[in-house]
């Protein structure tokens, strides 16, 4: 079986009517997860649609309260916008550690993000901050957190026929900002071993007044660690808070042994990504207010 | 009755020049440029985005065309190494990489020369690290990448001071 139809709807209900009938189809936003999946054997649609010639898909606004990821606008896209990298400089580390030059061109937050690796770069991040994802199907709209969006590892929360709109995120308050690290055998052009997502409200006297950790391949999905995030917040990220949170960050990794660390070492290196994370998020607000 | 065909029909500009060709929905666009095209510098490496030797430049944007479905370009604008020279005149990359030797068998050598022009149309004065981060994607078994490095800061310098 190859790949019959190549589909390019200009709008969601155009989409929704692509989709609709018949055929296994399958979204395509970046391709740099799917046409490998092809190629490889793992994923064989007999339609693809292509979602970058919807506006809506592709557009990235920064608004009052929220800033709106579409699910198919490029990494590169978000690096290169004039305020989502100084808003999210968390996000913007892990857009920009996702593959190659070449990869970050094409793929997406909102592809990462349904491709569901529990490795994934972008998901701790987007957690982190609290994404939402706005999901539109033949039953209509509804909206998800991203960490209830990834299901299992390379299983998302979609049912047939639906399709990631784009992504929500809160606007960051005054005082906040985040920090996103992973450990990788090699500088570039690798999956990490372990991943952590860090955003952070600090009140003006430097205490913690929101927090949010989040981390990555150490579980079969990334995960919101919500006993993290209260072991810091009322703290001014001293010293004992901070190690209350590590603990609540390691109890809550389950990490596989493989060829790059064991469970041992995952859980151990992702709470010292965690403690970096929290310190380099707390010089981000610092520099901020100086 | 016939077996319908099942081929698209693209109009896209591949390096300048307003071309038509035909495709099945699932081609990418590296297999067409080689095969149908006959644009044969592109290389097909590994065919799963890792290796960089299929890289060519879609509306600008530095992409490997082994990951880029030849239907998705109707419209658009392709790059490829074919349209880098000025007719007989090379591209400072490309002499650069003659100059310093950064090149051997050659297989990885245009995605190389694209990816390097996309730097520096980018970035007009990168750094050396910042030269080596952008260039990951274009995996080099020969060199051992000093050379290359050497001829794209030599060929921004040069083209630094042919802008001034």
């Amino acid at each position: 079986m190859a790949v019959q139809e190549f589909l390019s709807p200009r709008s969601l209900s155009e989409a929704q009517a692509a989709v609709g009938e018949g055929a296994t189809s399958s979204w395509l936003a970046g391709g740099t997860d799917l046409l490998v999946g092809i190629r490889l054997g793992a994923r064989d649609p007999a339609r693809v649609i292509d979602l970058k010639q919807i506006p809506e898909l592709t557009a990235i606004e920064v608004g009052e309260t929220s800033v709106r990821i579409g699910a198919a606008a490029s990494a590169f896209d978000v690096l290169h916008n004039s305020d989502v990298p100084s808003l999210f400089p968390g996000l913007a580390e892990a857009l920009n550690l996702i593959g190659s030059t070449q990869i970050t061109g094409r793929c997406s937050a909102g592809g990462n993000l349904c491709n569901a690796s529990p490795a994934a770069d972008s998901i701790p991040a987007l957690i982190a901050n609290g994404a939402q994802c706005r999901i539109l199907g033949p039953e209509g709209e509804r909206t998800l957190a991203v960490e209830d969006f990834v299901v299992g590892p390379n299983k998302n929360a979609l049912a047939p026929g639906e399709l990631l709109v784009e992504l929500i995120l809160p606007r960051p308050a005054i005082g906040t900002s985040d920090a996103y690290l992973r450990l990788t055998p090699r500088t570039e052009m690798d999956i990490a071993v372990a991943g952590a997502g860090v955003s952070i409200t600090l009140n003006e006297s430097g205490a913690c007044t929101a927090a949010r950790v989040a981390i990555g391949a150490v579980a079969p999905t990334a995960l919101l660690v919500e006993a993290a995030g209260e072991a810091l917040v009322g703290s001014p990220l001293d010293q004992p808070a901070i190690d209350a949170a590590l603990a609540a960050v390691r109890a809550a990794a389950k990490p596989i042994s493989d060829k790059r660390g064991t469970a041992e070492y995952r859980t151990h290196v992702v709470g010292i990504l965690v403690s970096r994370a929290i310190a380099n998020v707390q010089a981000r607000i610092e520099e901020a207010r100086a | 009755m016939n077996k319908p065909l099942n081929k698209m029909a693209v109009q896209a500009t591949i390096n300048g020049e307003s071309t038509a060709f035909l495709c099945s929905p699932g081609q990418v666009l590296a297999e067409v440029l080689r095969d149908e095209l006959d644009l044969i510098g592109t290389k097909i490496g590994c065919n799963t985005g890792d290796c960089g030797a299929c890289s060519v430049l879609l509306e600008g944007r530095l992409v490997c065309s082994c990951l880029v479905l030849a239907a998705e370009v109707e419209g658009k604008s392709v790059q490829t190494v074919e349209g880098v020279a000025d007719g007989g005149e090379l591209h400072p990359v490309q002499q650069k990489l003659l100059e310093h030797g950064g090149l051997q068998c050659g297989i990885c050598t245009p995605g190389v020369v694209i990816a390097a022009k996309a730097l520096l149309e980018h970035n007009p004065d990168p750094t050396e690290e910042q030269a080596r981060y952008w260039l990951a994607g274009n995996l080099c078994r020969c060199t051992g990448y000093d050379k290359i490095i050497r001829a794209v800061l030599d060929a921004a310098k040069t083209m630094r001071e042919e802008a001034a």
